[in-house]
């Protein structure tokens, strides 16, 4: 079913979903959203799988036209999403019909929101995955962002995608986006081709964002950090959120779309509860690393989880068994949800 | 065999390192315990990277814990030695030298004072390891090469290199799997497609194999690039015979 006509496709808006795995060890980096918890979310809100293909829309959104009627939500940073120019709720699911208009009047707050709409953008499955890696040309929407005069469509919704209209997760369970960012890290894996004084530089200084972040890596800048005896090493596996300093001795965290195999040293790792605060993370803004251990990285992830369990549970409380009809009564279709009651 | 040392990269993936320099014994080890992983992956091992002397292995920590992770690819480890590895297979990957193909073909020659018929039959008169595939899609790091073809990569890097392409950067030399900046010196390139995303199989090439260069004229570099465009084409695959430098041996 075609949902959306794009009317103008924004700064850079990707399909995306948790990423391609299983393919690394051919070179193929992992792509996916630079922000699962928002991106996972916008899925739970539309009753969606959680890892169903989503809008990735940055700082500058698109224009699109509503092709036909269906229920979408938009999460992570404010964007000034609106519908037919009226303020659009984020984290929130809503009905839209055909001809309205979705557009975006400026970023806020936050640097990606995640438009997922019920039944998600129907692209081809490659390599397991339908995440745009943009350098690869592969995945998503033709291996490359929307441009003017697309039209997407999307997969069968859900019967219980209608009942969720207007639902809203708890304040609690909503991340509130900071120009100051402060991201654990444990360290390693090349901690040791630091001096004393370098590590003390990288976790006492403030970082800046630099204009030249993107999906692949997030680049910073501030005090440089000394190695010991220069930044090579034989090339090796770059882990998600990895921190690399290069020669100039600025810190680069490797995110999404990072490559597969690197080069230079790599003082920590940003762990995976925080990968979503840089995700959401724009030029200008301030970064600042904290050393912390596995056992709590661990314990912190899991809360991270639990939380977007509760989001899930939350939202889905009360819904009954449903089924969805299309019936034809004197030659005009109609879509017919029938719940159970409770 | 070394042993494995093993780093954490956060506290969803760790680093088991086997040495530190490119060596074809230690790039074995990481191409047996990652055969390993591979045919009977661990429940919670998400993905593996495999590099020179390293293998990264991303995991779900909440369903699998570091410490039993890494006492699980320990005892791997100790029973590696039992594992039959398939034998090396060496791709032939055709070439046109020089030319529009191969615009850096004479720098080279000056560089090294050999001439262009030389450095197309040195060059093509070696089976390549393939230490790693990575970086972008398909890409292969190959070791090797004849030490009188060192040549210093360009001073200014181009913006973009044609998927295909092949070069010698310093020590080293490889094909581009996507059109990409670059800085090596470009003496041919190969009309296959060492990255096709919609093809069938994706990756012409794995670590731990080889590539043997064979000099092709234009007429049949279109023929092949045809053939590949439609689908057709068969890569030539044979066994290693030690044609090479023997890099290889007692993997």
């Amino acid at each position: 079913m075609q949902v959306f006509e794009v009317l103008s496709p924004g700064l850079l808006t990707t399909v995306q979903d948790r990423g391609r795995y299983g393919y690394q060890a051919f070179g193929m980096p992992v792509a996916g959203a630079m922000d699962d918890y928002a991106f996972r979310a916008a899925n739970i809100l539309v009753g969606n799988d959680p890892n169903t293909a989503a809008l990735e829309i940055t700082l500058l959104g698109p224009r699109l036209r509503v092709l036909a009627p269906t229920v979408l939500a938009i999460a992570g940073a404010d964007l000034g999403a609106c519908l037919n120019e009226m303020e659009l709720p984020l984290w929130q699911s809503v009905a839209v019909q055909a001809g309205d208009e979705i557009s975006f009047s400026g970023p806020r707050s936050g640097c990606r929101a995640y438009l997922a709409v019920a039944g998600g953008i129907d692209v081809p499955v490659v390599m397991g995955s339908c995440s745009t890696y943009l350098r690869g040309e592969t995945g998503g929407f033709g291996g490359r962002a929307l441009a003017a005069g697309d039209v997407l469509s999307a997969g069968e919704a859900t019967p219980s995608a209608r009942a969720l209209v207007g639902r809203r997760p708890p304040p609690e369970l909503i991340p509130s986006y900071s120009c100051e960012i402060d991201l654990r890290v444990i360290m390693g894996p090349q901690d040791e081709y630091f001096t004393e004084a370098g590590k003390e530089t990288f976790l006492s200084s403030t970082y800046t964002i630099t204009n030249e972040s993107d999906r692949m890596g997030c680049r910073l800048a501030g005090p440089k950090i000394e190695h010991v005896q220069g930044p090579d090493i034989l090339s090796d596996g770059i882990p998600l959120g990895a921190v690399q300093v290069p020669g100039h001795g600025f810190p680069i965290i490797l995110l999404a779309d990072r490559q597969t195999v690197g080069g230079y040293t790599k003082i920590a790792t940003v762990i995976g509860a925080d990968i979503c605060r840089i995700g959401q993370a724009k030029p200008g803004d301030r970064v600042r690393f904290h050393a912390t251990t596995r056992t709590e990285a661990v314990e912190l992830l899991r809360e991270h989880e639990e939380r977007l369990k509760r989001l899930a549970a939350f939202i889905h409380q009360d819904i009954g068994r449903m089924w969805g009809y299309f019936i034809k009564v004197k030659g005009e279709h109609f879509e017919v949800t029938v719940q159970e009651l409770k | 065999m070394n042993t494995a040392r093993f780093l954490p990269a956060g506290e969803r993936a760790l680093v088991v390192e086997f040495g530190d320099e490119i060596d074809p014994e230690i790039n074995g080890q990481v191409r047996a315990l990652t055969a390993a992983l591979t045919a009977q992956p661990l429940a919670g091992v998400v993905d593996v990277v495999p590099s020179y002397r390293s293998l990264l292995v991303e995991f779900d920590p909440l369903t699998l814990n570091p410490e039993e992770l890494e006492r699980q690819i320990q005892e791997l480890l100790t029973s590696l030695s039992e594992l039959n590895l398939p034998a090396p297979q060496v791709t032939v990957v055709p070439v046109c030298y020089g030319r529009e193909y191969g615009p850096d073909l004479p720098f080279v020659a000056d560089h090294t004072g050999l001439n262009p018929e030389e450095i197309i039959s040195i060059h093509s008169g070696t089976d390549y390891l393939i230490y790693v595939i990575g970086f972008t899609p398909g890409y292969c790091y190959l070791g090797g090469m004849d030490e009188r073809l060192t040549t210093p990569r360009l001073k200014i890097p181009r913006t973009k290199v044609p998927a295909g392409s092949v070069g010698i950067g310093n020590k080293q030399t490889g094909i581009y799997s996507i059109t990409s900046p670059g800085g090596w010196q470009i003496i041919g390139r190969t009309p296959l497609k060492l990255y096709d995303p919609y093809g069938v199989s994706p990756f012409l090439l794995t670590a731990g194999n080889y590539v043997r260069f064979r000099p092709v004229d234009k007429e049949e570099y279109d023929e092949i690039a045809a053939q590949v465009a439609a689908g057709t084409y068969q890569p030539e695959v044979r066994s290693l015979t030690d044609g090479g430098r023997g890099d290889g041996a007692g993997i």
